[in-house]
């Protein structure tokens, strides 16, 4: 198949707030557009910090929200047009996605195993309850983990890590060719977020499965992914492949989230101590804004 | 109010020791009991105006160990073992009334918490905050404290108008540091960080840990500072403690444990940091970690560690000092590395096998 796997042009939402008097217009994703093409599976990162839109466009891509205005077109065919369940399930067994926090996105008291044999029942022709086992046990081995080990088992029975990577599985038994994910390690351990991130890697590499990774995390990112778009408050303002912006970033709101990474090279003490034009501003106001910022980074 | 002990304090004494120190929850249900053995067996100090990091991930230990040395302990949570000493009080945590306790917290030991719309009462100014915290403690007249922290805000370059809002019109950053500014107003000798930049953002975090390295130098206070980010360690702590399944594993000068980690989970978890510019590829420690209910024998890390030996599966290795400032517990480390011989260790406890 030729042509764009995802094309987003021109995307926007904007929300109101308030209510009768003093009602206000807030955009939280202004003129977005970019498009991964259907030949070549990618991890493509939406870098942003809160507030800056990352999850309302991981919404709209994923249908669950309206854009107000622009279109998104996945494989051609225009998400604003789909209608009725039918639709909705042919899109969903193409596009899954992965939240945040495991133990948020599972009810606490639903097993685990039942998320995924009722994913099974769902997107694939397997009925029979060995057959969805089957199914269920085929996406765990992807992810490192088998039936075993979470057949009857409650969301709490199980660490972080491995919930997500249940949550990773899950999503991939319908087989997708693509996987929203948004800030999917943010809430797991240090130790176990390589693992994850890895993951990803070989779900691009094996299985061809184009992923959006939605995140703050500027190593992880120039870890894993290909091409990248940054985004302050609702726009994109730098976008390319991972490395070339991250290593030379030119917006100046790139270079000031580059600059704030934490680097694990030990300097001692003392590093932090140099009191930067950003934190002065950012205490002279009781609401700091990062929009006010720009005059003073370089 | 002046100090409560006489003990000079220099550059090396310790302002807190805990030794061999124990903190299991303790649960019947049904009549069977159950012990989570979330601490077991720490040995350390901490020395005057430093800060100290704990690193581990979810689940070792960390925030019981703070519950512990902060004396917060609620059932089923109990002290099993060992001593918490803090040099401004001269004596075991534990062993003082409650009274005394309670006169002690946010004057001398004060904490910096995580989530800091918890911390801030929703419905209060934040000069009415300020008083609920601080005001007993302080000892002086109402508009003289007034006064107080209006300087202590301007030390702190936060603004005066703060006082009047309420936490909801604070953004996160801005509500993280008058956590700050509180729990440094009375000027402690102890701060209990327990994740503080952990839900801000990236350029946020920077800049909070800047003001909290500031303003700890400024006042000379010493820091327990928990998190399990790696990179920020890197960028605060002066001296950093591994923990694993409720023990410490690792404990050393921060620059020493980065360039030369010893056990082989911190050097794990320093090897698998991502870095800007380094796509090499990162492995994963597999399995997971242990459950604290029924921890394995031996070493508790052993069952997923690349070096384990026939030893680790039944003894427990004690922290020993493998180098200058620098314990370890791990006995493939300690084959490796003789442990110098005319240096004595600083506590004949911290050599104690536990269990």
């Amino acid at each position: 198949m030729t042509g764009p796997l995802l094309q987003l042009e021109g995307v926007s939402k904007t929300y109101r707030r308030g209510g009768l008097f003093g009602r206000e217009e807030f955009r939280a994703v202004d003129n977005v557009s970019f498009r991964i093409e259907d030949n070549e599976p990618q991890v493509f990162t939406v870098i942003g910090e809160s507030g800056s839109g990352k999850t309302t466009l991981a919404r709209m891509i994923l249908n669950m929200v309206r854009p107000t205005a622009g279109t998104i077109f996945f494989k051609g065919q225009d998400l604003a047009s789909m209608r009725g369940a039918r639709a909705r399930r042919i899109f969903m067994k193409d596009v899954q996605p992965i939240f945040q926090n495991p133990f948020e996105a599972f009810n606490p008291l639903k097993r685990v195993d039942r998320y995924l044999l009722m994913t099974a029942k769902n997107f694939t022709p397997a009925r029979s309850s060995a057959q969805l086992e089957a199914a269920a046990d085929r996406a765990l081995k992807k992810v490192g983990l088998s039936i075993g080990e979470v057949r009857g088992r409650f969301p709490h029975e199980l660490s972080g890590g491995q919930l997500q990577r249940v949550a990773i599985a899950r999503a991939l038994i319908p087989g997708p060719s693509m996987i929203v994910a948004d800030e999917p390690v943010s809430m797991v351990d240090a130790s176990l977020r390589m693992s994850i991130v890895n993951l990803f890697r070989t779900l691009r590499d094996d299985l061809k499965v184009s992923i959006i990774y939605i995140t703050h995390d500027l190593a992880t990112a120039y870890y894993v992914s290909d091409r990248i778009i940054i985004m302050r408050k609702g726009e994109v303002v730098e976008s390319g492949s991972a490395r070339v912006v991250l290593e030379n970033p030119q917006h100046s709101y790139s270079q000031l989230l580059k600059s704030a990474v934490l680097s694990p090279d030990p300097h001692g003490r003392g590093v932090l101590t140099g009191d930067s034009a950003a934190s002065q501003q950012a205490r002279a106001s009781p609401h700091p804004q990062i929009d006010n910022l720009e005059p003073q980074v370089r | 109010m002046t100090q409560i002990s006489g003990s000079p304090l220099d550059e090396n004494s310790y302002v807190l020791e805990t030794r061999a120190l124990r903190a299991y929850y303790r649960m019947k249900y049904f009549g069977i009991d159950r012990e989570v053995r979330a601490v077991d067996g720490i040995s350390m100090h901490v020395r005057k105006n430093e800060i100290y990091g704990i690193a581990g991930e979810s689940s070792c230990g960390k925030t019981t160990f703070i519950k512990a040395i902060a004396a917060a302990i609620r059932p089923p949570l109990e002290i099993v073992a060992g001593h918490v000493n803090y040099n401004f009080i001269n004596n075991d945590l534990y062993a003082l009334p409650s009274k005394e306790r309670s006169a002690i917290r946010w004057r001398h030991l004060s904490y910096i918490l995580q989530g800091s719309m918890n911390v801030l009462n929703p419905v209060r100014r934040i000069h009415k905050t300020f008083e609920d915290f601080a005001f007993r403690h302080m000892h002086m007249g109402r508009s003289e404290f007034e006064q107080e922290v209006k300087r202590h805000l301007e030390r702190l370059r936060l603004p005066a108008e703060i006082l009047r809002a309420y936490p909801h019109e604070l953004s996160g950053g801005m509500r993280q540091r008058v956590c700050i500014a509180l729990a440094t107003l009375c000027k402690p000798e102890f701060i209990i960080a327990d994740e503080p930049t952990t839900a801000l953002d990236v350029v946020v975090q920077k800049d909070v840990l800047a003001m909290i390295r500031e303003t700890q130098s400024e006042f000379g206070s010493s820091m327990i500072f928990v998190t399990h980010d790696l990179a920020v360690h890197a960028n605060i702590t002066d001296r950093l403690g591994i923990m694993y399944a409720g023990r410490l594993v690792e404990e050393g000068r921060t620059a020493d444990v980065f360039s030369n980690p010893m056990h082989p989970y911190t050097a794990h978890l320093i090897a698998s940091l991502p870095r800007i510019g380094d796509i090499h590829p990162r492995n994963a420690l597999t399995g997971s970690p242990p459950s604290l209910a029924d921890p394995p024998k031996g070493c508790r890390f052993h069952p997923r560690c690349p070096l384990a030996m026939e030893i680790c599966r039944h003894e427990n290795p004690a922290l020993t000092t493998l180098a200058e400032d620098h314990r370890v517990a791990c006995f493939a480390a300690s084959a490796t590395v003789q442990p110098t011989s005319d240096e004595k260790p600083q506590h004949p406890e911290a050599l104690e096998t536990v269990r």
